[in-house]
């Protein structure tokens, strides 16, 4: 469903964020993508979501060649995935219900869907009694629930979560990685970057391992390792 | 799509209600610029009501020999009535001169003895000529220069008047030309300043531009509430300003009305109040709406 063939990008010549990069993620998989900061790894979720265009090679998403999109069709293309953030990205002046909402919203989805949906994702994640709280009113560990529960509204078939627990302690970290495993178990694919050893050697997923712009290991149940 | 035009009201009057304290600074800016705005109106309605009462004042008098008669005198205000430059003639016969000279002076003794130890009329037949345009008082001049009229005219008041008139002609049309320049160069500052307030604003939004691409919404989406946000601004400011204003002309009125004749500006101001609020709502919401469209351009890039 996801495929990356031969992609590099380039910033500038001496050190590329991302040479030659070939891996697929079929539906249903939940892949970790592991390395330090700076190995290629946000580079890779900001090619997949279009934020950035590759230097070299294509990007396939379903149906989508990711390199080959404008600007003016890539809201389309994104309401097909729901990404989570390490700094959660919430919009600042809209309450928990409203982030959540809002990714309803721009679908063009019924208010009588949105009604409906909200407080059922809300309580999936925990939230049900923060749904008026605006983001600067709720913990690092909340914000990031509600930032899972806007990813995961629509039903996207992929959900992208970069660094979700950087900004986490690990009781909260632990609680991210478990929503993370339920949306997977829901069926939805999911793709997570993260250099937290712990989380990796735990889950005993697929691991991508990056090192300075390139994949040095793809293993089936993979373990946090670096050379 | 009715669902997204009722979204993006809804974002928009949300945002600017939460937005609090920018939205707030943007009105403020927003009315500054427009008071501005409104103030070259009306500068307009000052300039073009002084010219007006300058105007006014200037003729030329053309002073007939006494042996004139005044069906020569009348053919001649005829033919100048025919010239596309004249406004008016008014012709005033010695009689009526004596008359006006003596009522102007009738409370002074010595003046009016003298009168009437003359026999004879002093005063001659005058035709008072009062152009379209005061530029045109010199081919007034020249036409009444020609051959067969100067036999009958002593003298044109145009000759001794003429570095007057032509002065106040340039100044006028000097005064109109500075104000045409002023109005469109200040507009186009107020246009800026407010432009760069909404630039800032959003610029100061600029994170959430990009949360909301990121969820996937629409440039539509992402740039209507912004414009809807821009309008009410424009739509707030352009009635605040005319409010400020309302207190600032009552207080000037009347000082102006000693100055230049025949202007009334608080009455001008209260009466074209509707049509002076139209031109400030295009002007507030037209730009406040622009700036933020393409201010959030930009954003939308990726």
């Amino acid at each position: 469903m996801i495929a990356f063939q031969g992609v590099s990008k380039i910033y500038n010549h001496t050190s590329p964020a991302l040479e030659d990069a070939t891996f697929e993620v079929k539906q249903g998989e939940f892949v970790s993508l592991a390395g330090r900061s700076g190995a290629g790894k946000s580079t890779i979720i900001k090619l997949l979501i279009g934020e950035e265009k590759p230097s070299r090679g294509r990007i396939f998403f379903g149906q989508y060649e990711v390199n080959k999109l404008r600007s003016g069709e890539l809201p389309h293309f994104r309401r097909h995935i729901g990404v989570v953030f390490q700094d959660f990205r919430l919009l600042p002046t809209k309450t928990a219900y409203e982030n959540i909402a809002f990714a309803l919203e721009v679908a063009g989805r019924t208010q009588r869907e949105i009604n409906e949906l909200v407080p059922q994702v809300l309580d999936m994640v925990g939230l049900s009694d923060k749904g008026n709280n605006f983001p600067h009113e709720l913990s690092g560990g909340e914000k990031q629930r509600v930032a899972i529960a806007r990813a995961m509204i629509h039903r996207p078939e992929v959900i992208i979560a970069d660094e979700p627990t950087g900004n986490l302690d690990p009781f909260h970290t632990a609680e991210i990685v478990k929503l993370l495993e339920k949306i997977n178990e829901l069926g939805t694919t999911v793709v997570l970057a993260t250099h937290d050893k712990e989380i990796i050697n735990d889950l005993e997923r697929r691991v991508i391992t990056l090192d300075r712009g390139r994949v040095i290991r793809d293993d089936e149940k993979g373990k946090y390792i670096l050379v | 799509m009715f669902t997204i035009i009722f979204r993006i009201l809804k974002f928009g009057v949300k945002g600017f209600r939460r937005n609090g304290w920018l939205s707030t600074a943007t009105v403020a800016i927003t009315t500054l610029a427009l008071m501005v705005f409104v103030g070259l109106i009306l500068f307009g309605v000052i300039t073009r009501q002084a010219v007006v009462s300058i105007q006014d004042k200037i003729d030329i008098s053309v002073y007939f020999k006494n042996n004139t008669s005044e069906d020569q005198i009348l053919s001649i205000k005829q033919s100048l009535e025919n010239l596309s430059e004249v406004k008016n003639v008014n012709y005033v016969s010695s009689d009526k001169a004596l008359e006006l000279f003596k009522n102007t002076h009738k409370n002074d003794q010595v003046i009016s003895q003298a009168i009437n130890e003359l026999n004879a009329n002093p005063f001659q037949a005058s035709l008072s000529i009062k152009a379209q345009r005061p530029e045109q008082y010199a081919t007034i001049a020249r036409y009444l220069g020609a051959p067969n009229l100067s036999s009958f005219i002593d003298n044109v008041s145009y000759a001794k008047n003429q570095v007057v008139i032509d002065r106040l002609a340039r100044i006028i049309e000097n005064v109109n030309r500075v104000g045409f320049t002023l109005t469109l160069l200040l507009s186009l500052i107020a246009g800026l300043v407010v432009f760069n307030t909404i630039r800032l604003a959003i610029y100061s939004n600029r994170e959430e531009i990009g949360i909301m691409r990121v969820v996937g919404a629409s440039n539509a989406l992402v740039r209507g509430p912004y414009m809807v946000e821009g309008t009410i601004s424009g739509a707030i400011a352009a009635a605040a300003s005319l409010i400020v204003m309302i207190p600032a002309v009552y207080f000037a009125s009347p000082y102006l009305s000693v100055f230049i004749p025949g202007l009334e500006l608080s009455r001008y101001f209260m009466g074209n109040l509707a049509s002076l609020l139209g031109y400030q709502l295009v002007f507030g919401v037209g730009i406040g709406a622009l700036s933020s469209f393409i201010a959030v351009r930009r954003y939308l890039k990726n």
